[in-house]
């Protein structure tokens, strides 16, 4: 295969698999009574369709960026770090708190970053120890932990953070750690050049420093990491950290950079499934951080462009992460493309198999 | 006394998905399929069961046997997912950890939709009462007929893996599928078979949930409970009257979470965010228990691998 080709099979699989994901979308609102063009048209105005659309894309994708690479990072050390949603949620969490500490005002945005950060990363502790101490599986560690954190989160909701004049949502972050957007009216801030800051980063670090080396090394082969004089369990912690470091930044950029509330909500939908978006947006970017970019305004277009679907073709949300189970379910098959290349002489042209028996 | 047998029956109740999902996995893992789907099998069975159960009541000749027709949509569900799994499991040679994230993704936006698209109403849906599995009466109350069902599918499901000749060649299969594939044993075949058994056992498991136990469909009606399995095969370290006891184990924490909500004494006098703890109860139980049984947890050799004929 020659270099170009390589380059572009992401892409032709990737898009191979959200066609297939849309394309079953189709059936199902089409078995379901709803209209699948005035869906997709919907869907594709909210998304791309003008300047609010646009923003709102790019807003959406800035956290999935983010929770992306803690999938991609795990993935690349050969873990399957689903962990991502409980650090967000702490992330989001520890923001508003550090931004109410009495500090001076320039420092709240510092305080806020740090705090969110190091939260999501100690949340990411747990699920490292387990594994590396007593091989607990970490897509069982994850889970629990998330959902010990989804229950942690809602009790600081409903008591420390609650704002006492409206109890459906958090204290609204201090004034000086707040993300002012580009465009008045528009909910894009600079916080999404912190996640594609974070992104290149992650990049430089898994391919131009020693660390990195290593982590991709215990991915492909823990054994000969070891016997090359690498500490396995010190990468695995790393790269635990380094995911939760990015996930708990994800739930930062919700609270600082998302006008107007700039709060959590008593429920938390503001933050709740970012870390299981995050994990379709690293499959599809091939768990490379650069392609969780892409692959994060991917899914960011699907995630703004769903709630425009909703109010004007009636269509719930959800239907959006039905799209997102096939994309994965597609993904998960090694050589995707190779399938239909294969099928197609095997099958219809028996003539060209004939031809090649007799090699 | 009284209060302690009532905790009991609740917590065979609740003893009752966990279980029959871990069954599932036990035997899909003796066979060397992980299937860390089981959460959204068990989600989208629960919603097809309802579903089918509710079809079913304004059907004339099915009407009376409505819930059993719906516990058998949920079978069905379980199974065709469970065959998707293994086609990219074991023809695709794909990813079992990934094909598992898909699935459960798709149980959640399918249901999701799917409740707006059946009942226009957003969020949840309760049972009507001719949909429900009819519960039966013992002398200390009612009970589900799916929990004596649960236990002899345990013991059916030991004797099946430790005393047959199918049991063996599974076990064959898991540990090491080139001998076992040398001996004439036919490898794809018995994955297919333990791959979709197992995830109709989780489809039941999602369908008790829906028209017995909790007489509800939410957009997240399992809450972890498919991934509490996974934790309680582990502690069973596949052995599945282990994943019997465990699932009761986990069954009496869930059930202390639902009991004390539930409590006229206790409820007014717990502030009401305290509740949050008490719902964090079976998660941190589970990894509690999680990390004390690994360790002697030992597993097929060939687990979560594809097998290719050379």
């Amino acid at each position: 295969m020659t270099s170009v080709c390589r380059l572009l099979k992401p892409f032709l699989e990737g898009i191979t698999a959200a066609a297939l994901g849309l394309g079953l979308g189709v059936v199902l609102l089409g078995l379901s009574g709803f209209d699948p063009l005035a869906a997709y048209v919907a869907l594709y105005q909210g998304a791309f369709g003008d300047r609010y659309g646009l923003t709102s894309t790019l807003a959406e994708a800035t956290p999935l960026i983010l929770t992306g690479l803690t999938f991609a990072i795990g993935m690349r050390c050969g873990l399957f770090n689903i962990g991502a949603q409980g650090q967000v949620l702490l992330g989001a969490i520890a923001a508003v708190a550090a931004s109410l500490l009495p500090l001076p005002p320039a420092l709240h945005l510092f305080a806020a970053l740090v705090f969110g950060m190091l939260a999501g990363a100690l949340w990411s502790l747990p699920a490292a120890m387990l594994k590396v101490m007593r091989g607990v599986h970490e897509v069982i560690s994850t889970i629990m932990l998330n959902w010990i954190a989804w229950y942690l989160s809602l009790y600081c909701v409903a008591t420390a953070l609650v704002d006492p004049g409206r109890a459906e949502k958090t204290l609204a972050v201090a004034a000086g750690a707040r993300l002012l957007p580009f465009l008045p009216g528009t909910d894009l801030t600079p916080a999404l050049l912190l996640s594609v800051a974070f992104a290149v980063l992650s990049y430089w670090v898994l391919w131009y420093t020693a660390l990195g080396y290593e982590i991709r090394a215990v991915g492909h082969n823990p054994e000969a990491a070891r016997y090359g004089g690498m500490q396995p369990m010190r990468t695995l912690f790393c790269a635990f950290g380094l995911g939760g470091l990015a996930a708990g930044l994800a739930g930062v950029t919700q609270v600082i950079g998302r006008p107007p509330t700039y709060a959590l909500y008593g429920d938390l939908s503001n933050v709740a499934n970012l870390g299981f978006d995050g994990i379709a947006v690293a499959l599809v970017g091939y768990n490379h951080p650069l392609g969780a970019i892409l692959a994060a305004v991917l899914m960011g277009a699907l995630a703004a462009g769903a709630r425009t679907m909703q109010i004007y073709a009636g269509v719930p949300l959800e239907m959006i992460r039905l799209v997102q189970g096939v994309i994965i379910l597609t993904l998960a098959v090694p050589e995707l493309l190779r399938l239909f290349t294969r099928l197609r002489p095997r099958q219809w042209l028996p003539g060209l198999r004939q031809g090649r028996a007799g090699e | 006394v009284n209060e302690l047998l009532q905790i009991l029956a609740l917590a065979l109740a609740a003893m009752v998905p966990i279980t029959l999902a871990s069954l599932g996995e036990v035997l899909a893992e003796r066979a060397g399929i992980v299937n860390i789907g089981l959460e959204g099998i068990m989600l989208t069975s629960a919603f097809l069961a309802l579903w089918t159960a509710e079809v079913c009541t304004t059907v004339p000749l099915l009407a009376a046997w409505a819930p059993w027709c719906g516990l058998l949509g949920g079978v069905i569900a379980g199974a065709v997912l469970g065959l998707m799994h293994g086609i990219i499991a074991i023809r695709l040679q794909g990813d079992q950890i990934i094909s598992g994230i898909g699935l459960n993704l798709f149980g959640l936006g399918f249901v999701a939709f799917g409740i707006v698209a059946v009942w226009k109403t957003a969020g949840f849906h309760q049972v009507p009462p001719a949909g429900k599995v009819p519960p039966f009466t013992t002398p200390w109350g009612t009970l589900s007929p799916l929990v004596p069902v649960t236990i002899v599918l345990t013991g059916v499901l030991w004797y099946v893996l430790h005393r047959t000749v199918l049991g063996l060649r599974w076990q064959a299969v898991g540990e090491n599928p080139y001998a076992a594939d040398v001996a004439g044993i036919a490898v794809d075949r018995l994955r297919y078979l333990a791959t979709v058994t197992g995830a109709a056992l989780a489809g039941l498991a999602g369908a008790y949930l829906s028209i017995d136990w909790l007489s509800t469909i939410t957009k997240e009606l399992p809450a972890g409970r498919g991934f509490i399995a996974l934790a309680n095969v582990v502690f069973s370290g596949l052995n599945p009257w282990l994943a019997l006891l465990g699932g009761f184990l986990f069954g009496f924490f869930d059930t202390l979470a639902l009991w004390v909500d539930a409590h006229p004494m206790l409820k007014p006098r717990l502030p009401f965010a305290v509740h949050n703890f008490i719902k964090m109860l079976p998660y941190v139980a589970t990894l509690l228990v999680v990390t004390i049984a690994m360790g002697q947890a030992r597993f097929p050799r060939s687990i979560g691998q594809p097998y290719r004929r050379q």
